[in-house]
């Protein structure tokens, strides 16, 4: 009985080809969750160089954090608005630019494009652009309208970063709408169109149930997304005006790397893990209700 | 499961083993954080590190590592966190306290050069119990510049009414570069004219709630919304381009004016109802005490500030040192200013002024106060309760150990 036996070495070849992927995340991913866990439940002090271990304590933090409340309060509004305006937009577009007209491809690569162009560099020009004397109020003037300093003002503020995250994103969603689109088997539409189903019935009867996969990927996509925008907040706002811009990731950056309170910075991005989790658990659970084939 | 752990506390100690340090003999390469990026200012750091070099065999390397300014304080910690601290490191004013009282930074004192006439105004916020952590290297004066081309008549004695009008009929009116809104510290260039200050002198009870405040505050408040002498929120206008009437700013901004289109000129900040006043900026380089090369780092610290070397860093950086801290020294390095303005605004403003608010946890105090200070920007804003306000914001992290 040899130790190498077939089966034996056969694992042996299916684990070192794993082992380069496993490796990296082993490394780059479990390695810094794990360290995450754990340094939330240290003071820990760069500067000074101490590291102190305390239990819970950052997470009973947490609960009597008035700030954290206001930072899940601008979250949800963020969150919430970015995913209706995203997904909204996005159907829309692909229904639109889903007609067999002439110029569709024109505008498929328009609505696309700004997703290929850098963030940052699309937030600095929407910034000069947002400015109260920017172009954004200088069309709202030539329709009449007296456009507020967007970046200034607590409610514009949080509609601009969501719009202008919006406008960045919205190609990607709507491109996986319309590979959904075509794929919805065209003699579906002839048979109800002779039933006598108008446009609105057969988009509701039929458009939406067999591309409700891709609502499903699309809305899981952009909700977890949602949940970690970060460059668009530090460029355009910094959080402010007050805080109503804060949303969770930009308050764990402030308290980490802002203020050095790195312990209690991980343990915000614990709560954002357990967030994001239970979120996408959520969802995942009601995709038996209301995708098709699923139930 | 139980192999996938093993994996992972594996890892663990790896990564703890490497971050053990211990002080290393042999060839040295020191490492120090730079917030300038100008070629100017990196020419002349380099040829101070190439003579030390020369006289120094044992060390191979000095390298100036430029992170941006902005987020400079943020980088420079998440290397401090990331195991990979440099030597040394330039601080700014307002993460002082923070630095020094954390124990960071390595003793100096020993290391500088006469260090008794170093000026006890630049020095006060890099000590800690009569001992020094870092070299004031660069103290620089707010003061007004004026465009000429815009404003032709500027008295040398200024009040704020005075300037504001003045900013106000230009047309173009008076920025703070820095503000932006938003770093509300740099504000202090006006509101010490009234006697007014962020905290007490001893940081634990709020300023911004008082007489003084309110008034200064209020006159900054009609600046910008009534008199339009201040451009309101939101709006960029750049005084270096020609496109404002005043600026305030740090001297050591003068550089930013040599290919000006304009003429201008630079005064003392314009006095307020409490008479004469002086604000200074600062930059103190400090030794980090973890490094490995921690000797090395203080010796080159030494050499770096000592009196030849401060006079050749004063053309960028005006010195602390009394011997160098006259007219005629900075001239020599500041063809762009005249003696009579170094005179008023550089030598008489580093001794009498007073540094810009800083203080422990200075960069949650920053954030507090820019979120509660936000409300004031509105042209129908309440000065009072909004500053009544920032102080019920900021209460309990002054009063924090």
């Amino acid at each position: 009985m040899t130790f190498w036996t077939y089966r034996r070495r056969d694992n042996l070849v299916g684990y070192l080809f794993v082992a380069p992927a496993l490796l990296g995340s082993l490394a780059f991913v479990l390695i810094p969750l794990a360290l995450v866990g754990w340094y939330s439940l240290n003071e820990w002090n760069v500067l000074g160089g101490t590291f102190e271990f305390i239990g819970a304590e950052n997470y009973e933090r947490l609960l009597s954090d008035e700030k954290l409340r206001e930072s899940l309060v601008a979250t949800t509004w963020f969150a919430a608005g970015l995913v209706v305006l995203n997904l909204s937009l996005a159907l829309l577009l692909a229904v639109l630019l889903n007609q067999k007209l002439r110029g569709t491809t024109v505008f498929r690569t328009l609505f696309f494009s700004p997703v290929l162009v850098s963030l940052v560099a699309w937030t600095l020009v929407w910034q000069l652009m947002l400015q109260p004397e920017g172009s954004v109020n200088g069309l709202l003037g030539v329709v009449g309208v007296d456009g507020p300093n967007w970046l200034r003002t607590e409610s514009a503020a949080m509609v601009a970063v969501i719009v202008v995250q919006v406008i960045k994103n919205v190609g990607l969603n709507m491109v996986l709408f319309l590979a959904a689109l075509q794929g919805v088997p065209a003699p579906l539409y002839e048979a109800a169109k002779i039933d006598g189903a108008g446009a609105w019935t057969r988009f509701r009867r039929i458009t939406i149930p067999l591309i409700s996969p891709t609502i499903l990927l699309t809305s899981i996509i952009t909700i977890v997304g949602s949940l970690q925008v970060f460059a668009q907040i530090a460029v355009l706002t910094q959080g402010g005006p007050g805080t109503s811009t804060t949303v969770l990731i930009y308050y764990l950056y402030q308290q980490a790397f802002q203020f050095h309170h790195f312990g209690y910075g991980a343990t915000i991005s614990v709560l954002l893990f357990v967030i994001v989790a239970a979120l996408t658990l959520l969802q995942w659970r009601m995709r038996r209700k209301w995708v098709l084939h699923e139930s | 499961m139980s192999r996938l752990t093993a994996l992972i506390l594996a890892g663990l100690l790896a990564l703890t083993a490497c971050s053990g340090s211990s002080a290393q003999s042999g060839p040295k390469s020191l490492r120090m954080t730079v917030w300038t990026a100008n070629e100017a200012h990196l020419k002349l750091l380099n040829e101070i590190a190439s003579e030390y070099k020369a006289s120094h065999p044992d060390v191979t390397e000095i390298k100036f590592d430029s992170i941006p300014a902005d987020g400079y304080t943020t980088t420079l910690t998440t290397q401090i966190a990331g195991g990979n601290a440099p030597d040394l490191a330039w601080i700014l004013e307002e993460s002082a306290p923070d630095f020094v009282a954390s124990g960071a930074l390595a003793p100096i004192r020993g290391k500088v050069e006469k260090v008794d006439e170093l000026v006890p105004s630049a020095t006060k916020l890099w000590q800690k119990d009569g001992e020094l952590y870092a070299y004031p290297f660069s103290t620089s004066p707010f003061g007004l510049f004026v465009n000429t081309s815009l404003v032709k008549d500027v008295p040398a004695n200024w009040t704020w009414d005075q300037a504001i009008a003045a900013a106000a009929a230009s047309g173009k009116g008076l920025v703070l570069p820095d503000f932006k809104y938003q770093n509300w510290a740099v504000l202090s260039a006006i509101w010490r004219g009234w006697g007014a200050n962020a905290w007490s002198e001893d940081g634990r009870s709020c300023g911004f709630a008082s007489a003084e405040m309110k008034d200064a505050m209020s006159f900054i408040h009609k600046a910008i919304f009534t008199d339009k002498a201040i451009p309101g929120p939101g709006t960029t206008v750049d005084f270096f381009a020609g496109n404002a009437a005043m600026a305030i700013s740090q001297i050591s901004r003068a550089g930013a004016l040599k290919d000006a289109k304009f003429t201008w000129t630079l005064v003392p900040l314009p006095s307020g109802p409490k008479g004469d006043y002086a604000v200074i900026g600062q930059a103190g380089v400090g030794v980090m005490k973890r490094s490995k090369n921690a000797e090395a780092a203080a010796d080159f610290l030494g050499f770096f500030t000592n009196e030849a070397n401060s006079a050749k860093l004063a053309q960028f950086f005006p010195p602390v040192r009394s011997s160098l801290l006259n007219a005629e020294t900075l001239a020599k390095s500041n063809p762009l200013i005249k003696p009579e303005q170094l005179q008023s605004v550089v030598v008489e403003g580093i001794s009498k002024g007073v540094v810009k608010p800083s203080h422990q946890g200075q960069e949650e105090l920053n954030q507090t106060i820019r979120a509660a200070l936000d409300p004031l920007w509105k042209a129908d804003a309440d000065v009072d309760s909004v500053l009544d306000g920032v102080c019920a914001k900021i209460k309990p992290l002054l009063e924090r150990k």
